[in-house]
């Protein structure tokens, strides 16, 4: 391997979390191999890579089109390969969220690059970059080689830590990608943000609610300790299937497989398919009247009881704390 | 229209599963295997537009002799015309993509349907990646989709918020659940459609682009302290969550 290339996204005129983390990835992997690494970045303002440059980041090439205003994954992939081609980069980085997974493949297909989607680990190990990735869900785990010369990774938000490492200067040059009308494919027109909600896959604590929660009316004891926490909030597939939550909230194998720092199932009992999405989780927490509910064999700590009249007294408590 | 829907393969999502003997693949023994449940969104949504603008649905599907009832549950909810490219080696992915690819080009196809992922590798990648080779647009993880003439809207979830791209027919569209609600095939279709022809092809063999090294099962040692729901336990679960794992 030669040179590492990282795909950035600017969000709010900073670098979204995930594209820090994948920084800290490029240059953990680059200082393994000792070779070098670089950001690219589609049409943005040079004041928001200077934040690349706190996490160690010492050039980038701002990819300049004006067929690339609109998010497109085929003309993106497109730029993103043109760049790595031109410069010479045999490793390409994207964070596996819904753009990076969709761009991602692209960029393999047109760099004849192998492709390993949704890391959890990427290290080099007797001269073999060697990438970690979840299977069923997370059922399962395969320690993974690409085969090829060019190598296209994803990786999985919140698992890879963003490390400050300030460099010592950053430089930014501009690359004119050659976009065809064509290879614009897809545009987004618009977006939609759910104001103030957060994402399970993005969130640090999930509070998530199953089947015990007895009816969509009692959700709102699960969304006042996500708000005391500054949590999303999650829901099982029985939740989901009932209609009482959309299905953008659901963790398990049908629904999204989450990393969070802590989880807490309130009246899951925890179906293979549902351990499968969250058992990644640092800490895990349940509440359930049936003792023998299968989610007791993965938490840290568990409360038995009715999580209907738990979780007004847990929001109490925890509140003391978060004030 | 002329639809064409990509299904895989996969052991029902109840299953656990066990590494095999080799240690890079699963144990298959006494696993229920059931057509990927993304895909069958995306069989409805093929059937769904045949229904309202004519054409037919061919369902095509890569592997061994054994995928054949995953293609005879596609008949039996309505495809058309079911394909199956014959391999007895442990495809990648890019295997998979691109003999998938050789089929779409001999059927030059209106739509390619296929499911979001397939839940066992989890990737992601086939809708991009045979997009990409067929030199097509594509849209991944659509929760809905409406065709007007040739233009496209799909509308999807992305991280905090939904976003509606557009393009044109031809294209590639991955499904996400909620795209529609998938038909359950009546007993007298199931019993037609195991009469009914299965196409088989052999696929082209090409060297994988990705290797399995070594496959595990992730565990994790959990301090599994169990409490009741006592005002002074629900007490104490706040206080080791902020004492002892500090992460409140």
């Amino acid at each position: 391997m030669k040179k590492i290339l990282v795909y950035l996204e600017s969000q709010k005129n900073t670098l979204k979390r995930s594209s820090l983390e994948a920084i800290s990835a490029a240059r953990n992997l680059a200082k393994q191999m000792s070779i070098p690494f670089a950001g690219a970045i589609i049409n943005a303002d040079p004041a928001s890579c200077q934040i690349a440059k706190e996490y160690g980041m010492t050039e980038i090439f701002n990819i300049k089109s004006n067929l690339l205003g609109k998010y497109t994954c085929s003309g993106y992939a497109a730029a993103i390969s043109q760049l790595a081609n031109e410069k010479g980069f045999d490793c390409i980085l994207l964070s596996a969220n819904v753009a990076g997974l969709e761009t991602a493949p692209r960029v393999a297909i047109r760099m004849q690059a192998g492709y390993i989607a949704d890391c959890v680990g990427l290290e080099f190990q007797n001269n073999d970059l060697i990438a970690k990735k979840p299977i069923y869900a997370g059922k399962s785990q395969i320690s993974t080689k690409v085969e090829t010369e060019n190598k296209v990774f994803t990786l999985r938000p919140n698992v890879f830590t963003a490390v400050k490492e300030d460099a010592s200067s950053l430089n930014i040059s501009d690359f004119a990608a050659n976009i065809t009308e064509k290879e614009v494919g897809a545009v987004a027109v618009s977006t939609m943000k759910n104001e103030g909600k957060l994402d399970v896959a993005e969130a640090d604590i999930i509070v998530s609610g199953g089947r015990g929660m007895k009816g969509p009316e009692n959700f709102h004891l699960v969304e006042e300790v996500a708000s005391t926490l500054a949590a999303a909030v999650g829901a099982s597939r029985a939740a989901v299937d009932a209609g009482w939550r959309p299905h953008s909230e659901q963790v398990g194998q049908t629904g999204k497989t989450v990393s969070p720092t802590l989880y807490i199932a309130c009246g899951i009992s925890g179906a293979v398919q549902h351990l499968a999405g969250m058992s990644s989780a640092k800490y895990i927490v349940a509440i359930n009247k049936d003792k023998d509910a299968p989610i007791f064999k993965v938490t840290d700590y568990g409360i038995i009881g009715d999580a209907l009249a738990v979780l007004p007294k847990l929001n109490e408590n925890l509140k003391k704390i978060k004030g | 229209m002329n639809i064409l829907v990509c299904v895989s393969r996969v052991p029902d999502t109840a299953s656990r599963v066990l590494v095999g003997s080799d240690g890079k693949s699963i144990d298959s023994n006494g696993l229920k295997y059931v057509v990927n449940p993304y895909d069958e969104f995306a069989i409805e949504e093929g059937l769904r537009l045949r229904e309202k603008n004519g054409g037919s649905v061919t369902v095509v599907t890569i592997g061994a002799d054994s995928s054949k009832d995953i293609l005879r549950t596609a008949l039996a909810m309505g495809a058309d015309k079911v394909i199956l490219v014959k391999t007895d080696k442990l495809p990648d992915s890019y295997f998979v993509i691109h003999n998938l690819a050789e089929i779409a080009k001999e059927i030059s196809p209106d739509i390619i349907l296929l499911g979001k992922q397939s839940v066992d590798y989890d990737s992601l990648q086939v809708a991009p990646s045979l997009a990409e080779i067929l030199g097509l647009p594509s849209v991944s993880l659509v929760s809905k989709l409406t065709i007007e003439g040739n233009k496209v809207t799909a509308e999807r979830d992305i991280e905090g918020g939904k976003e509606v791209l557009e393009t044109a027919l031809p294209c590639v569209i991955s499904a996400q659940k909620g795209l529609n609600e998938p038909r359950y095939p009546k007993l007298p279709d199931i019993m037609k459609a195991k009469q009914k022809p299965i196409e088989e092809k052999n696929a082209i063999d090409i060297n994988n682009r990705t290797s399995i090294v070594e496959m595990s099962i992730p565990s994790k040692k959990r301090a599994g302290k169990i409490l009741t729901d006592s005002d002074g336990d629900i007490a104490e679960l706040v206080r080791l969550l902020h004492e002892e794992a500090k992460v409140i």
